[in-house]
C-alpha cells in the first residue's frame, strides 16, 4: 500500500468535528460574547463615551471597537483550541487521534484551523454588532483582515499549547482569566497608551497585546500607539514562538504520550 | 513462512519513574492469525499494544506492520491497524453515526455509507445511529468503540480486554464478529484475563508477565498439554520399587510406595489404562482406589507466572 503524504481527510474530519461542537454550543459561543460586547457599547459608548472627548480624532465609542474585537478574538481562539485538545485528553478519546495516521502538523491544522475559524466568525459578528451602535470606518481593509487572521491563528495555536499543558479544568481557566484578560485590559483596548504616565507607558510596551490592538486599530482609523511595522513584527513573533513550542511538544510527546 | 504481518523486535519500555513495563519483547504474528495475549494486571499487555498503535513510545526496539515501521512508516502502519482500547472513552455529545464516520475519515478513508451501515448493523447499532452516545448503556458504548475501530477497514485489529465487564450477549456478538473478521483475513490480537476465551478463540497464545513474554505456544500444543491427565492408583500394600513387569508404562511410585502415578493422554486413541490395570491384576498388585486429575490451562498459566516470579526473587 502506498503511503499518503498528506491526510487531508483526517484534517477535514477534525475540523468538522470541532465546528460541530461550535454549532452545538452556539448560544455560549456566539450569543454570550455578542451580549457582553453590546453591554460594553451601552456603558462605554453611550453612557460614559458621550461625556468623553475623542481619542486621536475618533469618537470614544468607535475607538474601543478594535480592542473589543481583539479581546473576543483572543479569548475565543484560546478557549476553543485549548478546550478542543484538552477534552479528548480528559475523556481518553485522545487514543484515537494518537493512533490515527495523522501527523502532528495535520492535528494542529484541524484543531487550530477550527478554533481560528470560530474566532474570526465571532470577530466579524462583533464588528457587525458594533456597527449598530457606533459609526465605524475601516481605512485599511486588507490589513484589518490580515491582523484578524494572524491574531486568530496565533492565539488558537497558543490555546492548543495551553490545552496540552493543562492538567485540569482550573489550568484551562487560568490562562484566559489571569493572563489574557489583564493583558488585554492593560493593552490599550479602552485607552490610548499616550494617556498613561511615562513610566507605565514604558512598562506597557512589554505587553504583546498592545501591539496587536494598536495594529488592528490602525487598520480601522489610520492612527496607532506604536508603529504598524512593530505591531506586525510582534504579531508574527508571537506566531513563530507558538509554532516553535508546538514543534517541541510533538517532538518530545510532552503531556501527550508517556 | 510468509513475512509476518506484525513483527515486534526487542521492544522495551521503561517509564521515567524507572518502572520497566516491557523488557525485550519479540513477537511475530502471521496474517489472519488470532493471537491471545494473557497475563495478570500490570504485566505489560496494554503497554505493548499502545506502543504498536502509536499511543506510547518505545524506549528501544522496533515494530512493523506489514513491513511498515510504526515510527518511520507510521501512516501506512496505522492505516492498517484498528484499536479497541480497554477504557470506555467516547465522544459523549456525538451521535453514533457521526462518531463512526469521523473515525473512518480520520484514518484517511473516503466515506462509504454501505460499509458503515453494515458495520453498525453487525454490532446491532444501526437502530441507534442517530442517538447521542451519552444516552447509550455501557455495553452499547463498547459496541460503538468497536464500530469506530472497524470503520476504516483495518487489517490488524487489537482488542484490549474486549469482554471485561460486558454482558453475555455482547460477548457472544463479539466472538461472532471475531470469527467473521478472521474469515475476511483480518489478523486479531486480543488481551484477556479469561483463559477460556483464549482457548475458545485463539490460534496461538502468548503469556506475558512483568513485561516479559514468557511463553508463546500454539494453542493446540497447549491443549495437548492440557489433554494430559494423571491417574493415581491407591495401592492396598506399599511397594518398595516398581515391578519390572510395569516397565511399559511411565509410572512413578509416590507417597512412600502407596501410590502409583501414571500420566496419560486423554485425547489419545489408547490411553493405556485398561492394559495397566490388567497387568496389575496379573502381578497381584492390589489397589483400593483410582483417581484422575487434569491440569487446566489456568493452572499451567499460574504456575508459569509464579515460577517466573519466584525465579526473580532468588
Amino acid at each position: 500500500m502506498s503511503s499518503v503524504r498528506f491526510n487531508g481527510r483526517g484534517v477535514w474530519a477534525i475540523y468538522k468535528f470541532e465546528m460541530a461542537r461550535f454549532r452545538r454550543t452556539w448560544m455560549q459561543s456566539l450569543v454570550t460574547p455578542v451580549i457582553t460586547t453590546s453591554l460594553y457599547f451601552v456603558v462605554f459608548g453611550a453612557a460614559i463615551g458621550s461625556r468623553m472627548s475623542e481619542v486621536g480624532g475618533v469618537p470614544y465609542g468607535a475607538f474601543i471597537v478594535p480592542g473589543l474585537i481583539m479581546l473576543s478574538l483572543l479569548t475565543e481562539g484560546l478557549s476553543s483550541a485549548s478546550f478542543g485538545i484538552f477534552f479528548p485528553k480528559f475523556t481518553g478519546t485522545i487514543y484515537e487521534l494518537l493512533s490515527a495516521p495523522v501527523s502532528a502538523f495535520e492535528i494542529v491544522l484541524g484543531y487550530v484551523g477550527a478554533a481560528a475559524t470560530k474566532s474570526v466568525i465571532l470577530g466579524l459578528v462583533i464588528l457587525a454588532t458594533a456597527s449598530l451602535f457606533v459609526p465605524l470606518k475601516i481605512m485599511h481593509p486588507a490589513a484589518m483582515v490580515a491582523f484578524l487572521l494572524l491574531t486568530a491563528v496565533s492565539f488558537s495555536l497558543f490555546g492548543f499549547i495551553t490545552g496540552i499543558w493543562a492538567k485540569g479544568f482550573e489550568h484551562l481557566q487560568f490562562v484566559p482569566m489571569l493572563v489574557i484578560t489583564p493583558l488585554t485590559f492593560l493593552g490599550g483596548a479602552f485607552y490610548s497608551i499616550d494617556m498613561l504616565p511615562p513610566a507605565w507607558r514604558t512598562i506597557t510596551l512589554f505587553n504583546p497585546v498592545v501591539y496587536l490592538i494598536s495594529g488592528f486599530r490602525w487598520s480601522f482609523y489610520g492612527s496607532s500607539d506604536v508603529s504598524v511595522g512593530w505591531s506586525l513584527a510582534a504579531t508574527l513573533g508571537f506566531f513563530a514562538l507558538c509554532l516553535v513550542l508546538i514543534v517541541w511538544i510533538f517532538k518530545t510527546g510532552y503531556r501527550l504520550k508517556n | 513462512m510468509a513475512a509476518p504481518i506484525l513483527d515486534i523486535r526487542n521492544l522495551s519500555k521503561t517509564y521515567a519513574s524507572g518502572l520497566t513495563a516491557l523488557a525485550d519483547v519479540s513477537l511475530q504474528i502471521s496474517k489472519g492469525e488470532i493471537f491471545a495475549l494473557l497475563g495478570p494486571n500490570g504485566a505489560g499487555k496494554t503497554t505493548l499494544i499502545s506502543i504498536v498503535c502509536g499511543i506510547a513510545t518505545a524506549s528501544s526496539g522496533t515494530a512493523s506492520v506489514a513491513g511498515h515501521d510504526i515510527v518511520g512508516g507510521y501512516r501506512a502502519a496505522r492505516t492498517l491497524i484498528g484499536l479497541v482500547p480497554q477504557e470506555l472513552s467516547t465522544d459523549t455529545w456525538e451521535t453514533v453515526l457521526a462518531t463512526v464516520n469521523y473515525s473512518r475519515e480520520l484514518f484517511g478513508r473516503a466515506p462509504n455509507r454501505a460499509f458503515v451501515e453494515k458495520t453498525l448493523r453487525d454490532l446491532s447499532l444501526w437502530e441507534k445511529r442517530n442517538d447521542r452516545i451519552m444516552t447509550l448503556s455501557g455495553g452499547m458504548k463498547r459496541r460503538v468503540m468497536i464500530a469506530k475501530a472497524l470503520a476504516h477497514e483495518p487489517e490488524v485489529l487489537f482488542l484490549d480486554e474486549p469482554t471485561a465487564g460486558v454482558d453475555v450477549e455482547l460477548r457472544r456478538d463479539m466472538w461472532a464478529l471475531v470469527h467473521e473478521m478472521r474469515s475476511r483475513g483480518v489478523t486479531i490480537i486480543l488481551t484477556t484475563h479469561y483463559i477460556d476465551e483464549a482457548e475458545e478463540m485463539a490460534d496461538r497464545i502468548g503469556v506475558i508477565s512483568r513485561g516479559k513474554l514468557i511463553l508463546v505456544e500454539e494453542k493446540l500444543a497447549l491443549m495437548r498439554q492440557l489433554g494430559k491427565k494423571q491417574l493415581t492408583v491407591q495401592l492396598t500394600e506399599p511397594l518398595q520399587q516398581l515391578p519390572t513387569g510395569l516397565a511399559d508404562w511411565p509410572l512413578e511410585l509416590t507417597n512412600d510406595g502407596t501410590q502409583l502415578q501414571f500420566r496419560f493422554d486423554a485425547n489419545a486413541e489408547r490411553t493405556g489404562i485398561p492394559g495397566l490395570l490388567r497387568r496389575l491384576d496379573e502381578l497381584g498388585v492390589g489397589y483400593k482406589d483410582l483417581h484422575t486429575a487434569q491440569s487446566s490451562l489456568e493452572e499451567i498459566f499460574v504456575s508459569l507466572v509464579s515460577e517466573r516470579e519466584s525465579g526473580r526473587h532468588v
